[in-house]
Order: structure tokens, then sequence, then C-alpha cells
């Protein structure tokens, strides 16, 4: 750990004692999951660069950023449209949220049946453990479940937040509503940034976004492909790390990578056996280091070949489309996008049934594992209308409902190995 | 030549030896060092080929050279064997419940097992047995002869025990009591099953099914033809020992 680092974590008021405890446990985990894997792609590489340094070299730039007037917006969630953050010249930053470690610091305050997403990132700020949150200007929320609507709250006795209003349904009233939602958050970031927001500055701002939506999409195409050239963890991580690597790069080092798995593909090389079991994996997002479902299940000897999932499709599979007449126009067309992410706190949310069904064949999985994290009422309940789905389409389908904690192992291994068992007779 | 199904469960472990059609089996507490244990059973006999299930498969297989499966697939296969026409199981284990459904060729349709919490397994029976003061082998049969009914409000493990505390205090008839336990598990069971949507001839296997009664509540239920094997304990490793004879 260079001096450097400690010194701008010291300068960021991290606790620095059990910050250190975090990333000591964090290396041996990543050299069990990742860096164990065999007949990795090598434009991994640079991915492997960005978590041995997850709290270095790109706190350093959020801070130097800061220290030239910029500013640095954190997010939870998929809907807050990191365009118009980069339009006014600030950097938006998908927080992490996805450890055990934080979760009995939340736990100090918040209910313990609350899901594990909500009490880690909490946990992450009650702490001072998250060198990102501690560098942002502003926290944007928003109102998709009613767990995140009062953390939230709380969160804001210590830092500067702004909820974002997700409708529940998608009316037209709805669809109004989030657009007025969506300038309104415009004016916010004008504010906060003193930078005014334009047609022109919003327009390259989408190019950037959307850049690196094709370049995710081109990843995922690839897993398609039989053998599939890249394992579930490695694409996986690929997603997570662009939630807060800086865009232009994050979409050259993709489409490196995905150069790189082109040529496997046409010389018909993979990471699994021909014959393992592909999975797709659908439900609540996974936020980096949670690797726990994707891990069991390659160890296992499956291989994970699409999440329907935040950290997945939902994060890059609509573009934006060009806006016609100016500002206005532009803003709308950003509402519409969003409007469009298939996410289980809309009712009815029907699409989501079909985008599986679809994603299952596009992607010739042999089944889904409809993967929730326990006390997520929305992931958990919409589950059963999946399950019923997929029963009737003949799609063989394994309901999960876990936390980031390892008691459940044994079970959850019991459960997947004989799903895959299932799936391979 | 000899063929081996060991089941290595949480609280006991299983050995089942097929010579041909000499079947054998043999029970044993898993205790500390269930490798160990696994060693004592299958002693000098040796074995051509060994599969292994349970909760321990994965430390033992490696170590004794044999291939691990899941209960599930075990459950099937051992269900399958003993009762050619049956469509689905339901086990309930030291730790653990599992509820399959099986296709009419004996294969893995669908199934639930509980997750990490206790209820609804032998554990929640050992535990309120102790409270009572009963043998937890005669808890059934004492159920069985209960003049009074009464309802339980809780299934989780530890609240059940000091609900049956209080039940006590008030004097209540210890059959009704346990009577109300075995309810607790049906219910939870019962549950499961119907998620798992299972018709028509259904094993009962795992310890649990030697207890009558709750055999009873759980087919009354579901309104279900239930069968016991004469081993319910051995179902598993029976599989995993005919896997391996398959196999030889
Ligand atoms: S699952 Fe819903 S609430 Fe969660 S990140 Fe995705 S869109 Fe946001
Ligand atoms: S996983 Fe579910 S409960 Fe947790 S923050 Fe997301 S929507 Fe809310």
């Amino acid at each position: 750990m260079t001096t450097d680092n400690v010194t701008m974590w010291r300068e960021l008021d991290i606790d620095l004692k059990s910050h250190d405890r975090l990333l000591g446990a964090l290396g041996p985990i990543y050299q069990q999951i990742y860096l164990s894997q065999r007949n990795r792609p090598e434009g991994m590489g640079f991915f492997d660069f960005v978590v041995g340094d997850i709290h270095g070299i790109r706190v350093r730039e959020l801070r130097e950023h800061a220290k030239n007037g910029g500013k640095v917006v954190a997010t939870y969630c998929v809907f807050v449209p990191e365009e118009l953050v980069w339009a006014a010249g600030a950097i938006p930053v998908g927080l992490c949220a996805g450890t055990q470690f934080s979760v009995p610091i939340a736990e100090e305050v918040l209910p313990r049946n609350t899901c594990a997403l909500i009490k880690s990132s909490f946990g992450f700020k009650l702490g001072k453990i998250c060198p990102y949150v501690q560098a942002s200007h502003l926290i944007v929320g928003e109102t998709t479940c009613d767990g995140k609507k009062k953390m939230f709250e709380m969160l804001g006795q210590y830092q500067p937040v702004y909820v974002m209003e997700v409708p529940n349904k998608k009316t037209a009233a709805s669809r109004q509503l989030w657009l007025e939602e969506v300038r309104a958050f415009k004016g916010v970031l004008e504010k906060l940034t003193q930078n005014e927001i334009t047609a022109e500055n919003l327009s390259a701002a989408t190019q950037l976004t959307n850049q690196r939506r094709r370049a995710l999409k081109r990843l995922y195409d690839l897993r398609k492909a039989r053998p599939v050239p890249i394992s579930g963890k490695d694409a996986l991580l690929v997603t997570q790390v662009s939630f807060y690597d800086d865009a232009g790069r994050c979409t050259r080092q993709v489409s490196a990578l995905c150069d790189e798995l082109d040529k496997r593909v046409a010389k018909g090389e993979g990471v699994a056996l021909e014959d393992a079991p592909r999975i797709l994996i659908s439900g609540s997002p996974m936020a980096i280091p949670n690797w726990k479902l994707h891990h069991l299940l390659e160890t296992a000897g499956a291989v994970v070949v699409c999440e329907e999932s935040c950290t997945g499709t939902r994060h890059f599979s609509d573009l934006v489309a060009p806006g016609s007449d100016g500002l206005d126009g532009a803003l709308n067309t950003i509402a519409e996008r969003y409007m469009n992410i298939h996410c289980a706190c809309f009712t009815p949310n029907n699409e989501r049934l079909d985008d599986i069904v679809n994603l299952t064949k596009e992607y010739r999985a042999d089944g889904v594992i409809h993967y929730n994290l326990q006390f997520c009422h929305t992931y958990a309940n919409e589950a059963v209308r999946v399950e019923k789905r997929l029963e009737e389409e003949g799609i063989p389908l394994l309901r999960i409902e876990t936390d980031y904690g390892d008691e459940d192992t044994g079970q959850l291994k019991t459960r997947i190995e004989a799903f895959l068992e299932m799936l391979r007779k | 030549m000899i063929c081996a199904g060991l089941d290595v469960g949480s609280r006991t472990i299983k050995l089942v030896t097929l010579d041909g059609n000499d079947l054998k089996s043999q029970v044993a507490a898993t205790g500390a060092n269930p490798l160990k244990r696994c060693r004592e059973l299958i002693g000098d006999n040796g074995y051509r080929r060994l599969v292994v299930t349970g909760y321990g498969r994965h430390l033992v297989a490696p170590a004794l050279g044999g291939e691990a499966i899941s209960e599930i697939k075990a459950f099937a296969l051992g269900s399958h064997h003993l009762f050619p026409g049956c469509r689905a199981v339901i086990d309930i284990g030291g730790q653990d419940c599992k509820v399959i459904r099986l296709s009419a060729d004996g294969t893995v349709q669908k199934f639930e097992m509980n997750d990490r919490c206790a209820a609804g397994t032998g554990r929640f029976l050992e535990v309120t047995a102790a409270t009572l003061e009963v043998p937890v082998g005669s808890l059934g049969n004492l159920a069985l002869g209960a003049t009074r009914q009464i309802t339980l409000n809780s299934l989780c493990t530890v609240f059940a025990e000091s609900e049956v505390v209080s039940l006590i205090g008030r004097g209540e008839e210890t059959a009704a009591i346990a009577l109300a336990l075995h309810e607790a598990i049906a219910v939870r069971i019962a549950a499961m099953s119907k998620r798992v949507n299972i018709a028509g001839k259904t094993v009962f296997a795992g310890g649990a099914a030697l207890n009558r009664c709750l055999g009873r509540l759980i087919a009354e239920k579901l309104a279900i033809e239930m069968v016991i094997p004469d081993s319910p304990q051995t179902v598993g490793a029976l599989g995993a020992a005919l896997l391996a004879r398959e196999g030889d």
C-alpha cells in the first residue's frame, strides 16, 4: 500500500484501521475467486489491476477532479441518468455496497431484516470505510424500494443526499412525473456544479454513455458463443467496474477485451467444458465484491452466460435515442430510455418476464437461477410469477434467496449441484 | 464386487454396500470427525466404487476416492428403486428437509429445500422433545395419544421452545403439546410440497419418517398416498450405492 494512498485516505477521513481490515480481506478473496481461474482472457488484466488498487487510482482521479473544481456524484441505482451528470462536468460513480464487511456496522442502527445492499451501503458511510462515498459531493438516491427510501433519509444526516422519485407504474402520468424528475435533476446538478447543461454537452455525454453501453452489449453478445469465451465471474466483474471507472477508458478496455474474445470465438476456444450447463441469472443486482453465486456455480462446473439484472443487461440494453429538438428533446429521450428499465419496482412488470424468456433463448441457457437478496420484497415476490412463466415455457428454474454472508454456502451448494444434475441428465 | 454409497449427514452417517444384490447398511453418529467415522464404517471391507452424498460429501469423496452427488439426486435414485411408481420424495433429516418431484422414470423435475433455518427439520423435534423431557423416538407415539388439540404460534425452533415452556407452565397435556409440535412441522412441509406441486405416490424418507405421527399428518394435509421405506434413514446412501453400481 503506497503512503500516497494512506495520506489520501486520511484526508478523506477514512477510518484507517477498519479500512485496512477490509482491503486485507479482499486480497485473498480475489486471489481465490478470480486469479485462480484458468485460461482467463488477457484483457482481464486491466480489471484485475483496477480491483487490485480499488481504493487508490480511481479515487485519486476523482480527487484531482475535485481539486480542479469538479464535482463527484454518487448513485446506487441504474435509474439515475448519468448522462446529465457527465454533461454538467461532474463524474458519476455507482457505489458498490456488495460486502458483508459493513453489514454489522449498519445493524447497529438499521433493522436487521433489511436487505444486505442497503445495510452494506449504510455501513460504509457509518463506518467511514468507502473512499468513494467520502469523495462524493452529492449522493443521489431514488424511490425504487421502501428500505432505500428510508435509508437515504438517514444518510442525509451525514452527507448531502438528493432523492429522485421513480414512479411505480408506466402510465402517461407516471412518464410525465419522471420527465419532471429528470428536469429537476438537471437543475440540481447545475446548481451543484455551477455549469449549465446544454443540448451540446448533453449530446456529447450521451455519446459517451451510449458507447460504453454498446461495448458492454458486445461483450455480452460474445457470451452467446458455445463454448463461452469468458467466465461469468469475469464478465460480471467488467460490468461492476463499469459503474465507477471512467466511461471513456472503460469503453476502450472492454472493446480491447472483446477483440481478444472475438479471436477466441473464431478458434472455438472457451473457458468451460463444452457440456458445462449454461446458466442465466435473473434478479437483484450484484454489487462489487458480491461474486458469491457466480463463484458457487462456476466451481460446481456450470458457466454463467448472462445476468438479467442491473449489474447485467438492464445496465446497457437500451441506448438513449438521439434527441431531435434541442435540449428539451434530449431530456425527453433520456427520460424514455430510463423508463424502459424493467425493474421489479414497477407494477405490472410483465416485460421482465418476456426478457428472461428471450434472453434464455438468445444466450442458449440451459437453466435460469432467480436470485434475490433476502428481504428484497419486490424481487422475492416477482419470483413467483417468474417461476410460473418459466414453467409454462419449459425452462428449468432454481430460486435462490441469500445475502452476503457465508453461513448458507453449504445449503446453496447442495441446491445448486442438484439443479446442475437436473440440467445435465 | 462391492459398490458403496455413503450419506454423510450433519447428525448421522449412513453406509449402504451392494455386493451384487446383497445389500448391507449401517448407521453411525457423525461426531466431530466425519472422515474418520466413514473410514471406520467401511472398515477392511473395501469397495470397488464409491459414491458419496450428504452435507459432508465434498470432504469425504476426494479423501476416499469417490464421486460426490447431491442429496436430492441420491434420494430420488433410492426412492425410485424402492418404489418404482413413486412420483415424489419428502425427506426430513437432522438439519434439513427437502421435497422432490419426480417424473415417471424417476428423474428429478423440481425440488425445494429449507433455507438455513432449522424449522421443520429433525432438529426442531429434538429440541422440543428435550424441553418436554421425552425421548425423541417416542414423541410421535405420545402425540398420537393426545386428547386435546392446541396450536403452536411459532415455527421457529428458538421461539417454539419458549412457547412449549409456557404451555407446560399452563399445565397443558404433554401429549397435546407434542401433537401441536408435529402439526407445526407438517404445516411447513405441506406448504413446501405445494410449492413443488407434488402428486401421486410419495416416499417419506429420512430419520423423521420413523415418526408415525408426522407421516400421518403430512399425508392427511396433502391428501396423498404416502409410503415409508423399512429403513427410511438409508434411502440416500442406497441411492448413492445404486449409482456406484450403475457405473461399475
Ligand atoms: S433493481 Fe431496481 S432499484 Fe435496484 S438498481 Fe436495479 S433499477 Fe435500481
Ligand atoms: S435489493 Fe431490493 S430491497 Fe435491496 S435495495 Fe434493491 S430493491 Fe431495495
